[in-house]
């Protein structure tokens, strides 16, 4: 027995010294380097230890207006992105014919680079000298005003950064959502027919719960992914996003580390805060999801 | 319920590019009379199931009509058919309870045919009793065994009160122990509550041992109807009469010469009536009768003592089987010492083929 141990252990050395060395020690770091105040990382030296990153940190207007965008985000394309996915997957299942077609057109964002597509959605939603944009252009049919999505109001700039992230997130899970609902035998639909059960209850009661552990890793993973955006405001607002308003969290950590000489210790702080919520969230998560994931 | 099927026919489009047209079912017509329990047999890919299908609404027919009762269904989407299926791997709802499972059909129920709780209850308790389940309404389908969940499966299609009972392959599933158990459960069941109930199978000892009729197809073709004695003893053709009966019926090259029945140049059964040609001869393993200087004899190979009864092992080169298998009364002593045994034949087990596989009767 204890031989077998060793022989396990050996196996799995390549893989934890991997891990030990790059994520492990990063990560106790990061967390050690959040109690040291004014952290040198080329000096290796700080003034002494204790909460006052923390205490900085959440007294930061910028961090928190980073902290009520990410919030917003998350609170808004996790279940919008879900639900939106769950119904094109149901519907992309139903069809027969040009489905190929349709597949690839929504699995087409996953393949595209997101500054790429930042840039269409500036077409889209950019008020310029010369052009309202294309949304501006529609909703003008039904005689709104030209809204400027990009640098205007607070909440046209939270409009578009959700629909941007909705639309970038989709296709992964339109992708695995439609594989989950081939997954269900057709018996269990041919049962529910003759017992003539009605189209809503057989997706409630049979569809959802079968396919509620996908269903469960989209949310768990989309709240985490949701919650490390950045790149996506970059793409729409630029770097200047404390400016525009629209900085997330990790943009507000990457601040932290890059602007003016950097700041490692607020930088980790705000790391170790982020990683509290989604570590929170997450756990909520696996707590719901007991009654209501089936898993086979 | 009365079944009436009339020129049943479904036809499937060829897969892919050139590919031919399937027809499962072809041009059927029979009547399953109410209240009986009719066996649907046949070989794989005979086109048992697609016909299970169509009785159920899953499918639409090509052409032709089915009538439960005086009612033509032919249009008519399963859910108002009132049937009730049972699938062959069962279909249970792995996330629901054996209660929830049974509940199912029950709370589709809308407008004047809603149930209340209480009714409901009732209903699934009672469903749950006649299939003796009672004590496992609330694990999951993956707690239970085989046999339970197909109890489950009958108690969830019986629970509706269905006009007819289907069941694809009930036992196929199921050790062999477990199957003859659930099979004599079955006959009881179906006579318990009257219901006219279809299975599919192609195990034909199966369907002899509990239908009141068997249906015999064969690539879509009606074969045969009949009370399944009257189908082993007096078979239709050539097929039935090889795919009934274990051990299978002993097949042999023969002519017909001047009333007399020749195998090899053996002159074995006079068949008084039968022109002289060419025919394929059918003898059951039970036809045969040991007798010294009998009319038929065979190399001897083997001797197998069941203690019910011997199987005797014997070839004759016109046999299109490596062996024939008879079998003999216990009583009977086989002398194997002797490198030939002779049979006399009883001639109501002697079958005679056409050379288009129809019956020659004499």
């Amino acid at each position: 027995m204890e031989k077998r141990n060793l022989k396990g252990w050996l196996y799995l050395l390549p893989a934890i010294l991997f891990l030990g060395v790059f994520m492990v020690y990063p990560l106790i770091d990061v967390f050690i380097y959040s109690f040291e105040e004014g952290y040198n990382s080329a000096a290796q030296t700080s003034f002494g230890t204790g909460l006052y990153n923390y205490g900085k940190v959440l007294r930061d207007p910028y961090f928190l207006q980073a902290l009520k965008n990410t919030l917003i985000l998350v609170l808004i394309t996790v279940p919008v992105s879900t639900g939106l996915a769950l119904l094109i997957s149901v519907g992309l299942s139903s069809i027969q014919k040009v489905r190929n077609l349709y597949q690839t057109v929504y699995f087409l964002p996953y393949v595209t680079n997101t500054l790429a597509v930042g840039m269409v959605f500036m077409i889209l939603f950019k008020k310029t000298e010369y052009s309202d944009g294309l949304v501006n252009m529609i909703l003008s049919w039904f005689g709104v005003g030209a809204i400027d999505f990009i640098d205007g109001h607070y909440w046209a700039k939270m409009l578009t950064l959700c629909i941007y992230t909705v639309w970038v997130v989709m296709p992964f899970k339109v992708l695995v959502l439609t594989s989950a609902l081939a997954s269900v035998k057709q018996d269990y639909y041919n049962a529910a027919r003759v017992d003539g059960t009605s189209r809503l209850r057989i997706f409630t009661r049979i569809t959802l719960p079968m396919i509620s552990p996908t269903v469960f890793y989209l949310v768990i993973t989309g709240f985490i992914g949701a919650f490390k955006a950045y790149s996506d405001a970059v793409a729409l607002f630029g770097t200047e996003l404390n400016v525009a308003g629209m900085n997330t969290i990790v943009g507000y950590i990457y601040d932290q580390l890059y602007s003016g000489g950097g700041y490692p210790s607020y930088a980790s702080a705000a790391a170790i805060i982020l990683f509290a919520i989604v570590l929170t969230i997450t756990c909520i998560n696996l707590l719901v999801s007991r009654k209501h994931v089936h898993y086979s | 319920m009365k079944v009436t099927l009339e020129n049943l026919t479904k036809v499937f489009p060829g897969r892919g590019k050139g590919a031919k047209e399937v027809i499962a079912v072809n041009d059927f017509s029979f009547e399953i009379p109410d209240g009986k329990l009719i066996g649907l047999l046949g070989p794989s890919g005979c086109g048992k199931s697609t016909m299970l299908n169509l009785l159920s609404g899953l499918l639409t027919p090509t052409k032709g009509k089915i009538f439960f009762g005086e009612d033509d269904v032919t249009a008519l989407p399963p859910e108002h058919r009132g049937v009730g299926l049972v699938f062959q791997n069962y279909a249970l709802y792995p996330h629901l309870t054996v209660r929830q499972n049974i509940l199912f059909p029950l709370q589709n129920r809308k407008g004047k045919d809603k149930l209340t709780k209480p009714q409901m209850e009732e209903m699934a308790l009672e469903a749950a009793k006649l299939v003796q389940i009672e004590s496992l309404m609330h694990r999951k389908p993956s707690e239970l065994s085989g046999g339970q969940q197909q109890r489950v499966a009958i108690a969830r299609a019986l629970v509706k009160m269905p006009r007819i009972l289907l069941l694809d392959e009930p036992l196929s599933n199921l050790d062999a122990r477990l199957r003859l158990q659930t099979r004599e459960e079955l006959r009881r069941i179906q006579r318990a509550t009257g219901i006219t109930t279809v299975f599919v199978t192609h195990d034909q000892e199966e369907a002899m041992s509990i239908c009141d009729e068997i249906v015999v197809m064969k690539e879509g073709l009606l074969q045969q109807m009949g009370e399944p004695q009257q189908v082993y003893d007096d078979p239709a053709n050539h097929f039935v009469a090889s795919f009934l009966g274990t051990p299978p019926i002993n097949q042999f090259a023969g002519t017909v010469k001047g009333g007399k029945l020749y195998i090899g140049d053996q002159a074995v059964l006079p068949v008084p009536g039968v022109s002289d040609q060419a025919v394929t001869v059918g003898i059951r393993p039970e036809g045969f009768v040991l007798q010294e200087n009998g009319a038929f004899t065979c190399q001897l190979k083997a001797v197998e003592v069941m203690g019910r009864d011997i199987t005797v092992l014997s070839t004759h080169e016109a046999c299109t089987a490596p062996a024939i298998r008879s079998i003999i009364t216990a009583e009977s002593r086989v002398d194997t010492a002797k490198p030939t045994v002779s049979f006399d034949l009883k001639p109501h087990k002697v079958l005679l083929f056409d050379e288009n596989g129809e019956r020659i009767r004499f």
